[in-house]
């Protein structure tokens, strides 16, 4: 289990409504999940991934949540190769030539 | 005491909490049952053309290339009848700092707030306009919330959410993410509540004339390059503002003869609070699902009185398909050396076509571009959608399902415009204004010439739509 110390840049997750109290207007299958929050922040205890905890956020709010990373990284990227995209290219290129 | 912080409790603090948060007392712009003078809430809640002109040019914002696509408009002449393939010439905001033209709204915005006491800034957003607003703070040293809706309830992100997240953090901003549902705007109301900070919403009069002057610019740009306005502006249409500002700014412009042509991507089909359908689209702005919502009823904006108001301006709106504006994109890569982000290129599929219509002779000006990277590049969302069962074939963009299959063209001539019907739009305007006020008798004088105005349209236009609406009752 990854640990934390005071200080160490985390991310926390947030319950701000649970499915019973969510906006009337919400569609059935959103309804049916939780609206959950998540920010990060500087850690203001010890603790472990799962343990509540309070951080204090970039603008110096707090926030109370169960904590979910460490230092978190981005995910996203430019994914995987799309071979239709250079079959796009290359009849693009073609037509080009044409013209 | 602590305050209920329920949601039924924040929302019916509504009105307190944005007054506070806005600083602009919007009754007294109210005039009629429905009416509001709309023009006199732009004169004096917003800048002028020339002080935004100041506000902007101090952070380096606006004055963006406009930039001829030859490559593409010969391209399109391949298609055309004889004749016919209007030169098409595109403005490239992803040259502000922030990337897009959003950093033309929220310049003004963080400028308003900064000069009326507020120490930060917070805006409801998941796209570019997020990364315009904490650039502005950055630069103008406030702090600056973006909550954004990001995640299904598996923690999925939609990788170009995630990358706007990535970017509004790198200048410095705390970022709120939240699982999609509308009670974002809940959130919201909550963190203005408790920060004291700005509303930095999109839709307040001093960010939508901050979208004047790319109209305007791009008009005079035009004039002094080619001698006149150009025939067709052509606008990706979202929330309103884009098309709204940069129509405005025309008009000022003296440009009004330009033709105002919104385009949207078609996610006709998807709803845009389910869990299930979040990461099903591949595009997170410039779509149907924002477009007609917001053209039919701008007043469901996080402010009082929406100052984006598309109908007013629109002269033709048009949809493309995902599967199409990708290809575009390809093309504009591939063709002009440009790598832009294809939310941004969405009027750019709908001009292609246009141009086909339109006399050799003729011009067109699509007014926007974005930036491109990780997460909100063709290639990321591509691999986000076959990830997340959605089939990528080649063939006829009409048999495309958004959810379902993204259909990129076989040829760029199989690229087609689709017409929504303005006067649809405009009904639909009508009634849910008459939904809002019920009138027991006749409508007024005065609410009468403002549902006109609303729509472009005119008193025996509404009288028409509002008999109709009696008769169907």
């Amino acid at each position: 289990m990854e640990k934390v110390k005071k200080g160490d840049w985390v991310q926390v997750r947030q319950t701000v409504l649970t499915p019973e109290g969510r906006a009337p207007q919400a569609p059935e299958d959103t309804k049916a999940t939780p609206l959950l929050l998540w920010v990060k922040g500087f850690a203001k205890s010890d603790g472990a991934m799962g343990d509540k905890m309070s951080v204090e956020t970039i603008t110096g709010r707090e926030v109370t949540g169960e904590l979910t990373a460490v230092n978190p990284r981005y995910v996203h990227d430019f994914g995987d190769f799309v071979p239709e995209f250079l079959a796009i290219d290359v009849q693009l290129r073609s037509l080009m030539e044409e013209v | 005491m602590t305050r209920d912080m329920s949601y039924e409790a924040v929302m019916g603090r509504k009105n307190e909490i944005m007054k506070q948060a806005i600083g602009i007392d919007y009754s007294v712009f109210e005039s009629g049952a429905l009416a509001f003078d709309y023009e006199r809430m732009m004169h004096e809640a917003g800048y002028t053309l020339e002080e935004i002109r100041d506000i902007q040019g101090a952070t380096g914002v606006g004055n963006t290339p406009l930039l001829e696509l030859r490559n593409i408009t010969e391209l399109a002449r391949k298609y055309a009848p004889k004749g016919k393939g209007a030169r098409i010439f595109v403005k490239d905001e992803a040259s502000n700092p922030s990337g897009s033209f959003k950093a033309r709204r929220a310049a003004t915005a963080v400028y308003h707030a900064k000069k009326n006491g507020y120490k930060g800034v917070i805006a409801a957003t998941s796209g570019n306009y997020g990364a315009a607003v904490a650039s502005q703070a950055a630069m103008q040293g406030l702090k600056c919330i973006i909550v954004q809706e990001c995640y299904d309830s598996r923690m999925v992100g939609q990788p170009e959410i995630l990358e706007k997240q990535r970017a509004c953090e790198a200048y410095g901003a705390e970022v709120i993410q939240l699982t999609v549902g509308p009670e974002l705007f809940y959130t919201f109301l909550s963190l203005l509540e408790e920060t004291g900070y700005f509303n930095a919403s999109l839709y307040t009069p001093f960010g939508i004339a901050g979208v004047e002057t790319l109209g305007f610019e791009l008009a005079e740009q035009f004039r002094s390059r080619l001698g006149k306005a150009p025939d067709a502006v052509v606008v990706t249409h979202a929330g309103g503002g884009n098309v709204t500002g940069t129509a405005r700014g025309l008009i000022k412009a003296g440009a009004e003869d330009s033709l105002v042509v919104g385009a949207s991507v078609d996610l006709s089909g998807l709803h845009m609070a389910s869990d299930n359908d979040f990461n099903r689209k591949s595009f997170t702005t410039g779509h149907t699902g924002f477009g007609i919502p917001f053209a039919t009823w701008p007043d469901r904006a996080d402010v009082p009185r929406n100052a984006a108001r598309p109908l007013r301006y629109l002269d033709r709106y048009l949809l493309v398909k995902q599967g199409e504006v990708f290809y575009i994109t390809e093309a504009m890569a591939i063709l002009e050396g440009l790598e832009r982000g294809p939310a941004g290129n969405t009027s750019l599929t709908a001009a292609f076509v246009l141009a086909q219509e339109m006399d050799r002779d003729q011009t067109i000006v699509v007014q926007e571009t974005e930036y491109t990277g990780a997460g909100k590049h063709p290639m990321p969302q591509i691999s986000f959608a076959k990830k997340n069962g959605v089939e990528v074939l080649f063939g006829d963009p009409d048999t495309e399902v958004p959810g379902k299959n993204i259909v990129f063209p076989d040829s760029p001539k199989a690229i087609k415009i689709r017409d929504f019907d303005l006067d649809k739009a405009r009904r639909s305007y009508i009634r849910n204004s008459m939904e809002k006020c019920p009138y027991e008798g006749d409508i007024n004088a005065e609410d009468m010439a403002f549902l006109a105005a609303e729509t472009k349209s005119d008193k025996a236009f509404v009288q028409t739509v509002i008999k109709e609406l009696k008769a169907s009752k």
